[in-house]
C-alpha cells in the first residue's frame, strides 16, 4: 500500500444549464481513482456550486499512481430519470510522484465533454502521500522525472547520461469495438481518452523501470506518439533518454556572493569529478555506483511532500552554489554510452560534449498491419522499430560515428499501410570518457580543438567516404578536413562559429500514387519512397544555396502517406557555417545549346538566380570573413584564442576563387534544365517568397544571429485543410502543396506583424492526408520578438555570455514584463486604478505572508479587476526569454477528442474551439500545478476526421510539454524566493 | 481546389484593433477586407487579399466566440478559454458597450422591448448605422438596464462594476437607463436640436438629485426611481401662481433682482406670470408618471419658447439645472447654479428660485 491519493471538490462555476425549468443546474461531482468512486452531496439549483467536500481518499499502488488518471466527473441531478453528465477532468497525477516537481493540484480545471467542449470550471486539490518502498521487484517508477525538452533542462545538470530508452504498448482501439456499435460517441470518446490515459501512464512507468535499471534519476527528451492503426489497434510508443540529474541552485550567484560561490564549488565539484569517472561503464551487471544511485534515490521519493520547499529538496543531493551557469560547469564525466542503441533524443548539448557530427541518418520503412492478437506481447511492432534502429546504427558507424543524436522517431498510417520512420544524426560524442563506446582511436582527438569548428570535422575516414563529398580544411582552425555541406537534425550548437542569420528552408513534394491494396501498395510506397527522399534532397539543397548557406540545423523530413499520394515536407534551418567553405552558385545547363531563344531563356534564369543568390546574402548578413594569411600560413594555430579573434578572422576573395579553381566544377551545382523536374526545381526555387521585412524564420531553438529577445512571446497554431481537384499531376500538386505551404506562413507573418521585429521559432509543420484529395497542414510556433537597437553580435555565443547579457539589462526587461499593465492603469482614471491596486494587494497580504517583493510583482501582474485567471506562458522553447526557469513541475500530456454532430457546426468552428480548449485545458492544468509556463509544448497528433454521411466531424489532438515556474530575470535580482510553488499556490487561491 | 479549413489560434488570443472595429460596426466579412485593403495595410506588410480574407474570417470567429462573454463583462477576466491581456481585455468591453450617439438619440426613452428592437431597421436606415450595430448597441442597453433595474445602490456604480466600463461610459449608460425607464419623450420634432449629451447630462443631474437614492445615501433603494414624496411635495408649490399675494412679492423680488442685469428683461417682467405658471404646473404634474414622460417636451414648450424663442442648447442645459435646483431647493440647500449666471434664462430661473426662497410660504 505504497500511497495515498487525496483530492478534494471545492467548487464549481460557469457550469452549464442543465434544468432547462429553472435555469440552473443540480450538480454534483463523481471522483473516481481505479476502480474506487466517491461522491459529493448534490448542490442544487446553482451554476456556481460550492460543494466544499472533505478529502476523498485512495489507498492504491504505486504502480497505479502512476499508470491512472484522476477522473473527476461532474453530473447533474436528477430524480426521475438517469443523470446527465456535464463533462469530465482527467488529472494525471504524475507530477505529484516526484518529489521534485509539484506538491499539489490545486486549481481551476475546465470540465470538459468531448461532445460540447469546455463547459464550466471546477475547483479541486489533489495530494499525494508516498510510502517508502524499497522493494526492487517493484513495477512502479515513481520519481523518475521526465522533461519533454530536449537538452539538459535549464536547472538542472547532468551527472551521468545513460542512454537510449524505449518502450510501446498496445492495445484495442475501443472506437473499432463491437460494442462501439451500441454505445454513444460520448461513451466511446471517452472510453478511448481514458485508455490513452491509462497507456501513456503505463508507458511511462515502464520507461521509469528501465531509467532505474540504468541507475538514472530521469528521461530527458521523452518523446511520445500514438498510432492510430485503426483496426489493428492502437500503439502508443515512446523514446527518451536517460539521465541522471542534479538539481542546480536555482539562483546563480554571480554578483551577490562571489566569496562563498567558489570555496563551495571547490569542494562539491571534485566529488562529483571523481564519482563519475569512476563508474564502470559497461553494460554488464549493476554496479556499486548503481546501486548508490539508486539507494540515494530512494528516500528522495519517501519524501514526504506536503512540505516540500525547494532547500530540503537540495539538501537530498550535494549543494552546488555559484554556477554562472550550469552548462559551463558540467562535472568532465557526464556521458558515457555503452547501450546496444548508442541513441540520443537530445538535440542541444553541453558544450565540449558532441566533438564531430557526421551527417543526417535516417531509415524507414513500409509496413503491413495486420490484428495485434496479444496485447501483452507486442513483438511485432517492437521487432519492426528494432530493425530500423539497426539500419540507423549501421549507417551511423558507415560515417564514422558511433552515436546517434537528435534521433526521433515517427509513422504515417494509411488504411493498412503504415510507414514507419526513424532519423537522427551521426556523431562522435566526447570519447574520452566512453570506455565502453565502439570507440575509434584513430579520430579521437586529444587536443582541444576550438568548440566553434570543432564538431564540423568529419568523423569519418576520407579516403573510405560512404558518399560524394567534397572535403577542404576547415576555415576557422585550418587542421581538419570539413565537408561542403552538412545536414543535421539537432540544433545548432550554442558555441558554432556562424556568419549571419538562419532561416526556415523547406522542401516540398507532392507525388500521386495509384489506389491499391494491402501487399500491392505496400511495394508501391516503397518503390516511390527512395525519389521522394532523393528529391527532397535535392529541393533542400538548391534552397540551401540558393540563399548562400552551408549547413541545416533540426532537419525534419516528414512523409505522410495517402490513398493517392505520398507527400513529403522537410523542413530545416539553413546557416551559413563559418568553418564550412562557401556553397557555390547554381549552374543551369541546357541539353540543347543550339537554339538561342532557349540560350535565353538559361540565361535570365541563371540571372534571376543569381540575383535571389545575392539578395539573400544580404538579407541575411551572409559575408563570410576573410581569412587572414599568416593565419593560414601559421602551422600551429591556437584554436582558443581564434575562436575569441573571430571577427578578425578573414579570408581574402582570392582564396575563395582558388579554392573554386581547386574543386573545378564541381562547387557550383548543376541542375540541367532538360529534365521536366529540374524545371520544377527551378520554379520551386524561384517561388519561395521572401520572409516579409522585419520577420525571421527557423525551426530550432535558436535563431542563429539574434540574442536580444524581449520577453513578448506568442506561441501558436494554426490549420489548413485543402482540398484538391482529382486528375492533378504531379507537377500541378506540388505547386498546390507548396503554395499552401508558402500562404500560410504569410498569413502567419501577417497574423503577428505587430510583433516586428521577431522571429518565428521552432517553426514545427506537421503534414497530413485525412481523406483523399485533402492535404492537412499544421503548423505550430513561437513568435519572438527581439530588440532591434541593441547591436547585434555577429556568431559565437555562449550560455555564460548570454546570461550575463541578461543580467545587464534588467531594466529594459522590466519594461517589456508589464507593458499591458502600465498602459492600462494610465488610461484608467488614477483613483480607479489606484483602488484595484490596493484592494488586490491587501487580499494578497492577507493570505500568505509573502516576501515584499514577491507580493509586488504579483500585484502587478494581477493588477485587473477581478481577473484571477494567471496568465500561462506557452512555447516550444526549452526556455523563456528574458527569464530562468527555476523549477520543473513534470510533464503535461494530454489528449483530447471532440467530435460534433450537429449540422450547424462546421469543421472550422470545431477545430478552432478545440484548439482553444486544448489551450486553455494546459494552461489550467500548469496553473493548478503551481506553474505558470510550459516549456518545449508540441502538438503530436492532430488529426481530423468527417463523416459527411453521418454529419460527424471528429477532432483528436495530442500535445504535450513541461510544466515550469520562471521568474523574470529582472525579479530575480530584487527578491529572494524560496517557496515558489507556495506563494504561486496562495495567489491562485485568494483570487 | 479551396481551402477546406483555416483556423489560427494564439496561446494569447490575438485581436486587431481595426478589425473589431469593422466587426462592431456591423461589416461583413467582405467588407470589412473592403476596407482593410483600401486602409493600406497590404502594401505595409506584403500580404495578398487572400491572407487579408483569412484573417479577416479568423479575427471575426473569435470575436463572435468572445461575445457571449462580452454579455457579461466579468467573465471575461474569469474565463479560461481565452487568454487576453487585461489592457486587452478592457478594450474589448469599451468598444463593444460603446455606441453611436445617433443611434442612442432614435431610442433613447423609448422602451427597451421587442417591439422597439422590431423597429431597428428604420433607425438603421434613418441613421446609416448598420442594423447588425444596431442590434448590437440596442441589446447592450437592454441587457445593462435589466441587470441594474434590480440593483440596489448608486447606479452609476453598479453599471461601472457589473459591465467594467470606464466612467463616462457607466455614466452614458446611466442615463440611457434611466431615460428608458420613465421612458422620457425625447423624439419629438421640437427637442430634436437636443444631443444625446445633453439629455445625458439632465439625467445626470436628475438622478443625482431628484432621485430616493439621492434624498437618502443610506436607503437601499436605487437611483432609477424618482423620489415620490419628493414629486408629491412639488405639488405644493402651486401656491406661487394660486395665491395673489406670494405670485406679486415673488414677481418683485424676481424683477429686483434683474434689472438691469439683461437685456431682455422687459420680456420677462411682461411674461412673469406666464413663465412662473408653466414651471410651476410642469412640478406639480410629475406626480403623474404620464407627465413625466412629457418633462422635456413640457419645459421646452411651456418655458423655454416664452423665455426667448431662440433658445439654444447650453440655455436648455443650464434651465435643467435650475429647474432641478428649483423643485429641490425645498430638501437640499440651493445649488450651486449660481455660478452659472451668464445667461439670462439662467439668471432668471436664479433668482425665479432664490426669490421663492425669500417667500414666507417656503420658509
Amino acid at each position: 500500500m505504497p500511497g495515498k491519493l487525496k483530492a478534494k471538490i471545492v467548487a464549481g462555476r460557469h457550469l452549464p444549464v442543465m434544468d432547462r425549468a429553472s435555469d440552473l443546474t443540480d450538480a454534483f461531482v463523481e471522483v473516481k481513482f481505479g476502480n474506487t468512486t466517491f461522491k459529493t452531496d448534490v448542490y442544487p439549483k446553482s451554476l456556481n456550486p460550492q460543494w466544499n467536500s472533505e478529502w476523498f481518499k485512495f489507498e492504491v499502488d504505486d504502480e497505479d499512481l502512476q499508470d491512472e488518471p484522476l477522473q473527476i466527473t461532474v453530473l447533474d441531478h436528477d430524480t426521475y430519470s438517469a443523470n446527465d453528465a456535464i463533462g469530465k477532468v482527467y488529472i494525471d497525477i504524475d507530477p505529484l510522484l516526484c518529489s521534485e516537481a509539484a506538491t499539489v493540484i490545486s486549481g481551476w480545471l475546465p470540465i470538459y465533454d468531448t461532445i460540447h467542449g469546455i463547459r464550466g470550471e471546477i475547483n479541486v486539490l489533489v495530494k499525494v502521500d508516498l510510502f517508502n518502498d524499497l522493494n526492487r521487484f517493484r513495477q512502479s517508477s515513481c520519481g523518475v522525472k521526465f522533461f519533454c525538452t530536449t537538452s539538459i533542462p535549464r536547472c538542472y545538470r547532468a551527472v551521468m547520461v545513460h542512454g537510449f530508452v524505449e518502450e510501446l504498448v498496445v492495445n484495442e482501439d475501443p472506437e473499432y469495438q463491437w460494442i462501439d456499435r451500441i454505445r454513444t460517441p460520448r461513451a466511446s470518446n471517452e472510453a478511448r481518452q481514458r485508455l490513452i490515459f491509462l497507456m501513456s501512464g503505463e508507458l511511462q512507468r515502464k520507461i521509469g523501470l528501465k531509467v532505474l535499471e540504468m541507475g538514472g534519476n530521469a528521461v530527458v527528451g521523452y518523446l511520445q506518439c500514438f498510432d492510430l492503426e485503426g483496426e489493428s489497434g492502437l500503439v502508443v510508443r515512446a523514446i527518451g533518454t536517460a539521465c541522471t540529474l542534479e538539481k542546480i541552485s536555482t539562483f546563480p550567484a554571480t554578483a551577490t556572493h562571489p566569496n562563498n560561490s567558489s570555496p563551495s564549488k571547490d569542494m562539491k565539484e571534485p566529488g562529483f569529478g571523481e564519482e563519475a569517472p569512476g563508474v564502470p561503464l559497461s553494460s554488464g551487471p549493476p554496479t556499486p555506483l548503481r546501486a548508490q544511485t539508486f539507494s540515494s534515490f530512494s528516500p528522495s521519493k519517501s519524501y514526504s511532500r506536503q512540505s516540500s520547499s525547494s532547500d530540503t529538496e537540495l539538501s537530498l543531493t550535494p549543494k552546488t552554489v555559484g554556477h554562472l551557469c550550469h552548462f559551463c560547469m558540467i562535472p568532465p564525466s557526464p556521458f558515457c554510452v555503452f547501450q546496444e542503441y548508442p541513441f540520443f533524443t537530445l538535440t542541444a548539448f553541453p558544450p565540449g560534449f558532441l566533438l564531430h557530427v557526421g551527417g543526417v541518418v535516417s531509415a524507414r520503412s513500409v509496413k503491413l498491419l495486420d490484428r495485434i492478437h496479444n496485447p501483452d506481447e507486442p513483438e511485432t511492432r517492437d521487432a519492426w522499430w528494432e530493425e530500423i534502429r539497426q539500419e540507423i546504427k549501421s549507417h551511423a558507424k558507415a560515417l564514422g560515428c558511433h552515436a546517434v543524436v537528435g534521433y526521433s522517431e515517427s509513422t504515417s498510417i494509411c488504411e493498412e499501410v503504415c510507414i514507419l520512420s526513424a532519423s537522427g544524426t551521426a556523431a562522435v560524442l566526447s570519447s574520452r570518457f566512453m570506455q565502453d563506446g565502439p570507440l575509434d582511436t584513430e579520430h579521437r582527438f586529444e587536443e582541444v580543438v576550438s568548440p566553434g569548428c570543432g564538431f564540423c570535422h568529419i568523423p569519418y575516414d576520407e579516403l573510405n567516404i560512404p558518399f560524394p563529398a567534397q572535403l577542404t580544411y576547415c576555415y576557422c582552425c585550418r587542421r581538419y578536413k570539413v565537408p561542403d555541406v552538412l545536414f543535421t537534425t539537432i540544433d545548432l550548437p550554442t558555441e558554432a562559429n556562424v556568419t549571419g542569420k538562419g532561416c526556415l528552408i523547406q522542401a516540398r513534394l507532392c507525388r500521386t500514387k495509384k489506389k491499391a491494396q494491402g501487399e500491392g501498395n505496400a511495394t508501391a510506397i516503397s518503390s516511390l519512397l527512395p525519389f521522394l527522399e532523393y528529391e527532397l534532397h535535392t529541393q533542400l539543397m538548391n534552397k540551401l544555396k540558393l540563399r548562400g548557406m552551408n549547413a541545416l540545423f533540426g532537419l525534419r523530413i516528414q512523409i505522410s502517406v495517402g490513398e493517392t499520394m505520398l507527400l513529403g515536407l522537410a523542413s530545416a534551418t539553413g546557416v551559413y557555417l563559418t568553418a564550412l567553405p562557401s556553397p557555390g552558385g547554381i549552374q543551369i545547363a541546357g541539353k540543347t545549346p543550339s537554339d538561342i531563344t532557349y540560350e535565353q531563356h538559361i540565361s535570365t534564369m541563371q540571372k534571376k538566380i543569381n540575383d535571389t543568390i545575392d539578395k539573400n546574402k544580404e538579407l541575411y548578413e551572409i559575408n563570410p570573413p576573410e581569412v587572414v594569411e599568416e593565419i593560414i600560413g601559421s602551422p600551429i594555430p591556437e584554436p582558443r584564442q581564434r575562436s575569441r579573434l573571430f571577427r578578425s578572422h578573414s579570408e581574402s576573395s582570392d582564396e575563395v576563387s582558388e579554392l573554386d579553381l581547386s574543386h573545378g566544377k564541381k562547387d557550383a551545382f548543376v541542375l540541367e534544365i532538360d529534365d521536366t523536374d529540374a524545371v520544377e526545381d527551378i520554379h520551386a526555387l524561384l517561388t519561395d517568397s521572401p520572409t516579409p521585412a522585419g520577420f525571421y524564420s527557423c525551426n530550432t531553438e535558436i535563431m542563429p544571429g539574434i540574442q536580444n529577445w524581449t520577453s513578448a512571446i506568442q506561441m501558436f497554431t494554426s490549420v489548413r485543410v485543402f482540398r484538391l481537384n482529382a486528375n492533378l499531376t504531379n507537377q500541378g500538386l506540388n505547386k498546390i502543396f507548396s503554395d499552401l505551404c508558402e500562404n500560410l506562413l504569410k498569413s502567419l507573418y501577417f497574423k503577428l506583424r505587430s510583433m516586428v521585429p521577431c522571429c518565428l521559432c521552432h517553426l514545427n509543420f506537421t503534414v497530413a492526408i485525412p481523406e483523399d484529395e485533402l492535404i492537412q497542414v499544421a503548423v505550430t510556433a513561437v513568435a519572438m520578438s527581439f530588440d532591434k537597437e541593441q547591436p547585434l553580435e555577429n556568431g559565437k555565443q555562449s550560455g555564460e555570455k548570454t546570461l550575463i547579457k541578461g543580467k545587464h539589462r534588467p531594466l529594459k526587461a522590466m519594461s517589456g514584463i508589464f507593458p499591458p499593465h502600465l498602459s492600462f492603469l494610465s488610461s484608467l482614471s488614477p483613483s480607479l486604478s489606484l483602488a484595484l491596486l490596493l484592494s488586490t494587494a491587501s487580499s494578497l497580504e492577507k493570505a500568505s505572508p509573502l516576501p515584499e517583493g514577491r507580493s509586488r510583482s504579483l500585484r502587478s501582474n494581477r493588477s485587473y479587476s477581478g481577473s484571477s485567471v494567471a496568465v500561462v506562458k506557452m512555447t516550444p522553447l526549452s526556455f523563456i526569454p528574458g527569464a530562468k526557469i527555476i523549477k520543473y513541475l513534470g510533464i503535461i500530456n494530454m489528449f483530447f477528442i471532440r467530435e460534433t454532430s450537429s449540422l450547424r457546426e462546421v469543421a472550422v468552428s470545431l477545430f478552432s474551439d478545440s484548439f482553444r480548449s486544448l489551450f486553455a485545458m494546459v494552461r489550467a492544468h500548469v496553473a493548478a500545478l503551481g506553474g505558470n509556463a510550459v516549456v518545449s509544448y508540441s502538438m503530436k497528433e492532430c488529426v481530423f476526421m468527417e463523416n459527411p454521411n453521418k454529419n460527424q466531424a471528429q477532432c483528436l489532438i495530442n500535445v504535450s510539454g513541461d510544466a515550469v515556474i520562471f521568474v523574470r530575470e529582472s525579479e530575480l535580482e530584487s527578491t529572494s524566493v524560496q517557496t515558489q510553488s507556495a506563494t504561486t499556490h496562495t495567489s491562485n487561491a485568494t483570487l | 481546389m479551396s481551402v477546406e479549413l483555416d483556423v489560427f489560434v494564439g496561446n494569447t488570443t490575438i485581436m486587431d484593433k481595426e478589425v473589431y472595429q469593422l466587426w462592431l460596426n456591423g461589416y461583413t466579412v467582405n467588407d470589412a477586407v473592403k476596407v482593410r485593403i483600401e486602409g493600406g495595410v497590404m502594401e505595409e506588410c506584403e500580404a495578398s487579399a487572400e491572407v487579408l480574407l483569412s484573417d479577416t474570417m479568423d479575427q471575426y470567429r473569435t470575436f463572435q466566440m468572445c461575445e457571449r462573454l462580452l454579455h457579461h463583462p466579468a467573465k471575461l477576466a474569469n474565463q479560461l478559454l481565452f487568454q487576453i491581456p487585461p489592457d486587452r481585455q478592457a478594450m474589448l468591453i469599451e468598444r463593444y458597450y460603446a455606441f453611436d450617439d445617433s443611434f442612442v438619440r432614435e431610442v433613447l426613452g423609448k422602451k427597451l422591448s421587442k417591439g422597439t428592437k422590431k423597429d431597428l431597421d428604420d433607425v438603421s436606415i434613418k441613421t446609416g448605422i448598420t442594423l447588425k450595430s444596431c442590434r448590437r448597441q440596442f441589446d447592450n442597453f437592454k441587457r445593462v438596464f435589466k441587470v441594474v433595474e434590480e440593483l440596489k445602490g448608486p447606479l452609476v456604480e453598479n453599471i461601472r462594476q457589473h459591465f467594467l466600463l470606464p466612467d463616462q461610459l457607466a455614466r452614458d449608460y446611466a442615463a440611457i437607463v434611466f431615460f428608458a425607464n420613465h421612458r422620457f419623450e425625447t423624439g419629438k420634432k421640437k427637442l430634436q436640436y437636443l444631443t444625446f449629451q445633453d439629455f445625458a447630462f439632465c439625467a445626470g443631474q436628475l438622478i443625482n438629485n431628484w432621485t430616493v437614492g439621492a434624498v437618502d445615501n443610506m436607503m437601499e433603494d436605487m437611483d432609477v426611481d424618482l423620489d415620490k414624496e419628493f414629486l408629491q411635495d412639488l405639488k405644493d408649490l402651486k401656491i406661487l401662481i394660486t395665491d395673489k399675494d406670494l405670485l406679486d412679492q415673488h414677481k418683485n423680488l424676481v424683477c429686483t433682482a434683474l434689472r438691469g442685469k439683461t437685456n431682455v428683461f422687459n420680456e420677462m417682467e411682461a411674461n412673469f406670470k406666464n413663465l412662473s405658471r408653466g414651471l410651476v404646473n410642469i412640478a406639480a404634474k410629475l406626480i403623474n408618471a404620464k407627465d413625466v414622460r412629457d418633462f422635456f417636451i413640457d419645459l421646452v414648450e411651456k418655458v423655454l419658447f416664452k423665455l426667448n424663442k431662440t433658445t439654444n442648447r447650453a440655455e436648455v442645459l443650464k434651465f435643467s439645472q435650475n429647474i432641478n435646483s428649483l423643485f429641490s431647493s425645498q430638501f437640499i440647500e440651493p445649488c450651486r447654479s449660481d455660478k452659472l449666471t451668464s445667461i439670462d434664462v439662467n439668471l432668471y430661473l436664479t433668482h425665479y428660485t432664490n426669490s421663492a426662497h425669500i417667500l414666507d410660504t417656503f420658509k
